[in-house]
């Protein structure tokens, strides 16, 4: 996973309350068997005027000029700011990536549905959760300034607006390990290969109709 | 000391380790696979030179991408193909146990998983796919997963997780006639909304749950992830134990009485204590229709379309406009005037035997409506589809206009060849009403299959409770 420790950059609003992640990444390129190449297609049916399919040149599709991600102000961003709610719906993690890879290392949002949080700490795109008076706040101050920067501190675990104004937001200690030091998961998890065996070794007793295969 | 909810049971039942910062490893009985969330998984595995740890606890169909007509000829969209045989693959390399596209027990994953036994009372079930809720209706802690986490469970046999608060759903009073269990799954999401269960396990209780087939008891718990829940359940009781006699992965004869003694135990505790509680009176649902673009829009049939300007709160407003603008509706209009160019029946909400037999019994003997472009019927799997043939279900819908199909997912998410057309309106069966889900710029209304039946011979939506 990779790792998430300080990241300064532009802000961008999502200002729509459950954003579900058929929004965040449409259907048709979860065809996909990768795990890259989702950013193109972020948002796809919000972005673009026409309908998009995999295998399009997404470069050369004309985009939509109502869509707050295609106004220049917020080129480049990479904190997205979000409302209620954020990634309900599918379970799909092509949404993290898609947002991973048009650039986007933080959300900040009141909720998020809890699928879509745990994709998130599992590919190091960092979702903070901060109070809807806050996250109000945030974002009428992005409208209000172009080029409005957020400087995000995991380890310390504060959000910096460009006014020198500190918001502390709060994180799952052994989530904000993984994430500042880009641990494996899984690895970590076969340091424990004699617990699970012995667990599963006592259930095979209790109840080994589990472990049964079909007898079709 | 309180007593135990059946969620702290079967948590409890399944703690290989606990942490002192709160989180657990969970030991997963059963995972579930498809073709859209796995295959980046699969290669994760190979990348890191590790392999499935316990191989008989996986069971694979492809469903999402699969055709429902013309299967002889293969999948034609390449894209699509690729996905399919890329599970085919992985199955047949890790020694996976695959229904594939041309199995007779091929299905959508959530409805092969009960149907086969693979499902069982007491076990954990996951899924790369978040309506694994629907198992929850067997007495089992069963919630979607990620990719990231197919990957974790395929190379551990375990998820590292935190356990979620208990909140239960009682549901109470007789269920009147014309009204289904999606009903009143739906009148509760339309109560608590979309994230009204978000970092709860919903327990459905009640005599009104009680009365369900364990049909309508998978179709409530299948839409607990619509309530923002990521698991859904309800108790065991002698229906529960019935269903699974005879099923190809449920106990032998030699173990039934040991495994029903234990399957029987697991409801929740007299005084157990639930973080949140909340009461529905089955006896005033009406059949319910979604008019927006989340299944918490939703309305009584005899109800009208909402009105935001009525909305006090400002984010909840301009939600209603824009989801009224998408589908094209104005405030006021009577939910009967809502006139439909397709319908479908089908998904793992409502694509089993019970609801193929409702959906018959409102179109028996009647013609779709002449505006009705297309209706279809799509079972959730290859046996549903053999006992709906047996009991001549098929030759009532095609006698009536509708298309029969093959089993998939097909325009629950439309990533096969099934999909509305831009502005299109569908009364469907299925979960999500969200924008494009069924193609985009398709507009979907979320009803039961007699409901979506009855619009579909009627050419806009009716109240079933007068169509006897
Ligand atoms: S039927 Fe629909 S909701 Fe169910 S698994 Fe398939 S795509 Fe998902």
């Amino acid at each position: 996973m990779q790792k998430f420790t300080t990241l300064t950059g532009i802000a961008a609003p999502m200002d729509r309350a459950n954003v579900d992640t058929d929004a965040i990444i449409p259907k048709q390129y979860l065809k996909s068997i990768k795990r890259s190449g989702f950013g193109p297609n972020l948002f796809d049916s919000w972005r673009y005027l026409d309908h998009g399919e995999p295998g399009m040149d997404h470069s050369r599709r004309a985009l939509n000029p109502d869509f707050v991600l295609n106004q220049p102000r917020y080129a480049g961003a990479s904190v997205l700011l979000a409302r209620v709610n954020f990634g309900c719906g599918s379970s799909r993690e092509h949404a993290p990536w898609a947002l991973m890879d048009y650039g986007f290392r933080v959300i900040i949002a009141p909720s998020y549905a809890d699928i879509f949080y745990q994709n998130c700490l599992k590919n190091g795109l960092l979702p903070v959760v901060l109070d809807e008076d806050m996250v109000q706040r945030l974002f009428e101050e992005v409208y209000a300034q172009e080029g409005y920067r957020l400087s995000v501190d995991l380890g310390m675990q504060t959000i910096t607006t460009p006014s020198g104004r500190n918001i502390h937001f709060d994180i799952d200690p052994f989530r904000k390990h993984c994430l500042i030091n880009g641990l494996d998961e899984i690895a970590l998890t076969l340091e424990h290969v004699d617990e699970i065996r012995a667990y599963e070794a006592q259930r095979r007793k209790e109840a080994p109709w589990l472990f049964h295969e079909a007898r079709s | 000391m309180n007593g135990k909810t059946l969620y702290d049971k079967l948590w409890e039942a399944h703690v290989v380790r606990s942490n002192p910062d709160g989180t657990a490893l969970i030991y997963i009985d059963r995972h579930l696979v498809h073709e859209v969330t796995s295959p980046q998984a699969f290669e994760g595995l190979r990348l890191a030179g590790r392999v499935p740890w316990r191989i008989d606890a996986n069971l694979a169909t492809a469903d999402h991408n699969v055709p429902t007509t013309g299967r002889r000829q293969g999948i034609t969209d390449p894209v699509s193909r690729l996905q399919v045989e890329t599970l085919d693959q992985n199955c047949l390399d890790f020694g996976i146990t695959e229904f594939a596209m041309n199995d007779p027990r091929q299905g959508i994953v959530h409805v092969i998983g009960p149907e086969q036994g693979a499902t069982l009372p007491g076990m954990t079930v996951v899924c790369g796919d978040s309506h694994t809720s629907t198992h929850g209706a067997f007495g089992a802690l069963a919630f979607g997963i990620g990719t990231s986490e197919v990957e974790h469970v395929l190379a551990t046999q375990c998820l590292l997780m935190k356990k979620a608060k208990n909140m239960r759903v009682r549901v109470d009073g007789e269920i009147p006639f014309g009204v289904t269990a999606k009903d009143i799954v739906l009148a509760v999401i339309g109560h608590i909304g979309t994230a009204g269960g978000t970092g709860y396990a919903i327990e459905f209780a009640g005599s009104a749950i009680r009365s369900l087939s364990m049909e309508g008891r998978m179709t409530v718990c299948n839409m607990a992830i619509e309530a923002g829940a990521r698991a859904g359940l309800i108790a065991v009781d002698d229906k529960t134990v019935d269903y699974f006699h005879g099923r190809p992965y449920a106990p032998s004869e030699q173990q039934w009485d040991r495994a029903q003694t234990v399957w029987r135990s697991l409801h929740s505790d007299e005084d157990a204590v639930f973080d949140r509680e909340i009461g529905v009176n089955a006896g005033t649902i009406p059949p319910q229709v979604t008019w927006g673009t989340s299944p918490e829009m939703v309305v009584a049939i005899d109800d009208r379309v909402p009105d935001p300007a009525r909305e006090a709160d400002a984010t909840r407003r301009a939600s209603m406009r824009g989801a009224l603008e998408y589908m094209g509706l104005v405030p006021g209009t009577p939910m009967h005037d809502i006139a439909i160019d397709k319908v479908f029946i089908g998904s793992c909400t409502n694509s089993r035997i019970e609801d193929l037999r409702a959906a018959a019994a409102v179109v028996k003997g009647r013609r779709i409506a002449r505006n009705v472009k297309l209706a279809m019927v799509v079972p959730g799997s290859g046996l549903v589809k053999a006992q709906a043939e047996r009991e001549g279900l098929d030759k009532v819908f095609t006698g009536a206009g509708f298309e029969w199909r093959e089993p998939g997912c097909s325009m629950c998410l439309a990533m096969n060849a099934d999909h509305l057309e831009p502005g299109e309106r569908c009364a469907s069966t299925s979960n999500r009403n969200f924008e494009g889900r069924q193609g985009a710029g398709g507009r979907t209304h979320l009803v039961s299959p007699a409901m979506a039946a009855a619009a579909g011979i009627a050419g806009h939506f009716v109240d079933v409770r007068n169509w006897r």
